[in-house]
């Protein structure tokens, strides 16, 4: 790795951002320790986890961790290692039970971590071990949002909704029943996958990456959507609407719809009647319920650093987990309303499948993309020359029409954005700086 | 079932059929693939989980017809992923891998009505299904897969397909070839 300080490699101002990032080992190490143990970072959600007792393993950056429902109905995140060697401590995906015992000394600890059971303990330990002080180790934080749980292993990090700031009206939409009542998803199905190429790449697909819409065009032949006949790969439910990229001074970014004041239903899923009708009435329930609100849609959309979501066709939250620089565990929790008919999960179970991930034959052409942009940057000389990411530098407005950075042309100011903030993780920043409370509305525009 | 004649040569007749399948499938004849599928095919891979003992049966898989699997889907389906493939600029199979389809442990698990008179048959096999992909990308899926095989004339037609791929992460970037 070159000995640049971050601020050379990432320059968003003149929208240069370095290989480096994409390529250099160290940066693995550098990212887990920097961005990974103090970002907020998504790990389950509490459908997976409905009873006392039910655990989901989960991942935190490069790290196993259990996501557990206690006796007493709490909801831990614990790190999936015994506190004596190390062992996992559990390697089921997910389950219930009344204790994790590890497999290498049978040291027991209950499902709210705290360890029971220790072998021999009064010939072997007595007067020595506290046992009270070797719990599992715990997240500091933790917090549950419209049943998403979210948690972060830095005790001084912001809570969640600061973290989230304006970003969370856009999360929204993909947590909130179609109806437009509050929360109400489910995750009906998981995928997990690995892919050799750098992580940062999927984030910033999500983050507003429109313009790559090109290499999505055999699927947009073919018609894979939910009228299909009409061709496309989904519904154009927002034909009148503004398509807008938005950044938040905390590195997320997403690409929503701003639809206007007067806007109505347009029909889609015309190969299934039924769903048709299902959403018809979710479409006017959510404009009686949300009123002007109801007019911001999404697309997709990432949170800082690697949490990002389909919000409607299809809908679901991915994390990119770093393996190494060039190496990512990709993980997709697919979303429904949990009270929707079982014929609209039936249709929308079968298109995230046949969009979606490795078998998707949407995202397929994502992974080509990712792979070969990781591989194609990792010579010496592809690492002299940056990436460009130039694209609609300076146009956009602040918190018009709707809070944040806003533009309404394809951009690359949502990634710029990211980097930036990205680059402040990197140099240890304080968390005033984390969340751009020093980047005052005027100072955002000139960017 | 008894060991006859009848047998032994609807056997050879259903081996002979899956390696006509897969030299179809890895000579890139992918139209005439699809002429092998029933309308209402069955396409089914699902994922699989770690569990414990004793909880395989029930948990181990994913089930067809709910949740997520890496397939569960009917031939319109299938037919669109050859048709992508067919558009040309299906980044993901443009250029084309190069795959290999080894069929083994081929065994007869039940014919309807009878072997003498074969209109259904269910076949069990293992399959070992290599990719390479453009330079360097190699990929080796190895698993367990059961057809159910109807008569068509003279011929076969695949009715239900389910396979079951070793692995719980998914050990490749992508499923883009066909099973």
């Amino acid at each position: 790795m070159t000995s640049l300080p971050i601020d050379q490699l990432i320059d968003p101002r003149r929208g240069l951002i370095s290989r480096e990032i994409f390529v250099s080992p160290e940066f693995h190490q550098q990212e887990l320790e920097r961005v990974f143990s103090r970002a907020w970072l998504f790990v389950g959600h509490e459908s997976q986890i409905p009873k006392p007792g039910d655990y989901f393993v989960s991942r935190m950056g490069d790290e196993s961790v259990i996501l557990c429902r206690d006796a007493d109905g709490k909801v831990h995140v614990f790190l999936n290692s015994c506190r004596h060697r190390g062992m996992k401590v559990c390697r089921y995906e997910q389950g219930n039970t009344s204790l994790f015992v590890c497999p290498y000394h049978s040291w027991s600890y209950t499902t709210d971590g705290k360890l029971q059971g220790v072998p021999m303990y009064r010939a072997l330990y007595d007067g020595t071990l506290d046992r009270s002080q070797w719990s599992l180790i715990e997240t500091p934080k933790l917090e549950i949002y419209k049943s998403t749980v979210w948690a972060s292993w830095d005790k001084d990090a912001p809570d969640l909704m600061t973290y989230l700031g304006d970003a969370v009206d856009h999360l929204d939409q993909v947590l909130d029943c179609r109806d437009g009542r509050p929360g109400g998803s489910e995750v009906i199905g998981m995928h997990k996958w690995i892919f050799p190429s750098n992580w940062k790449f999927a984030a910033e697909n999500f983050l507003g990456d429109t313009y790559h819409n090109p290499s999505h065009r055999s699927v947009d032949m073919i018609g894979i959507g939910p009228s299909a006949q009409r061709g496309q790969r989904r519904d154009n439910e927002y034909a009148k609407g503004q398509h807008v990229w938005v950044g938040f001074p905390q590195g997320h970014g997403m690409h929503s719809v701003h639809m206007p004041k007067q806007f109505d239903y347009q029909p889609g899923y015309a190969q299934y009647p039924e769903v048709e009708e299902y959403f018809r009435q979710a479409f006017y329930e959510r404009q009686r319920r949300l009123g002007d609100k109801a007019r911001l849609l999404p697309f997709t959309g990432n949170l800082f650093p690697n949490t990002s979501w389909h919000g409607r066709q299809p809908r679901a939250l991915c994390v990119w987990h770093p393996h190494s620089t060039t190496e990512t565990e990709a993980w997709r929790f697919f979303l429904v309303d949990a009270d929707a008919p079982a014929a609209v999960k039936d249709v929308l179970r079968r298109f995230y499948m046949r969009y979606s991930g490795p078998a998707g034959m949407t995202e397929q052409d994502d992974m080509e993309n990712w792979l070969y942009a990781t591989q194609a940057s990792k010579g010496t000389i592809a690492r002299r020359y940056p990436l460009n990411y130039q694209m609609s530098m300076g146009a956009y407005k602040v918190d018009d029409p709707i809070p944040g950075m806003v533009s309404t042309q394809i951009t690359d100011q949502t990634p710029r954005n990211y980097y930036r903030v990205y680059a402040r993780y990197m140099k240890g920043d304080a968390w005033d700086s984390l969340l751009g409370r020093d980047l005052q509305p005027i100072q955002r525009a000139a960017e | 079932m008894k060991r006859s004649l009848a047998y032994f040569e609807l056997k050879q007749e259903i081996e002979e059929f899956l390696c006509h399948e897969a030299d179809l499938l890895d000579g890139r004849k992918f139209r005439d693939w699809l002429d092998l599928l029933a309308d209402d095919l069955v396409y089914f891979m699902p994922i699989r989980r770690n569990v414990k003992f004793g909880e395989h049966e029930e948990l181990e898989n994913t089930r067809q017809g709910e949740g997520i699997s890496w397939f569960d889907e009917d031939k319109w389906t299938v037919t669109k992923r050859v048709e992508q493939i067919l558009t040309g600029v299906h980044y993901a199979e443009e250029p084309l891998s190069r795959v290999t389809h080894m069929i083994s442990n081929v065994r007869l698990l039940d014919v309807k009505p009878s072997v003498e008179d074969p209109h259904e048959v269910t076949v069990g096999c293992r399959f070992l299904v290599y990719q390479s992909r453009v330079e360097y990308e190699n990929y080796t899926f190895i698993g367990r897969r059961t057809d159910i095989l109807r008569r068509h004339g003279e011929a076969w037609l695949i009715a239900r397909r389910e396979l079951i791929l070793e692995q719980n992460v998914l050990l490749a970037k992508n499923l883009s070839i066909l099973f």
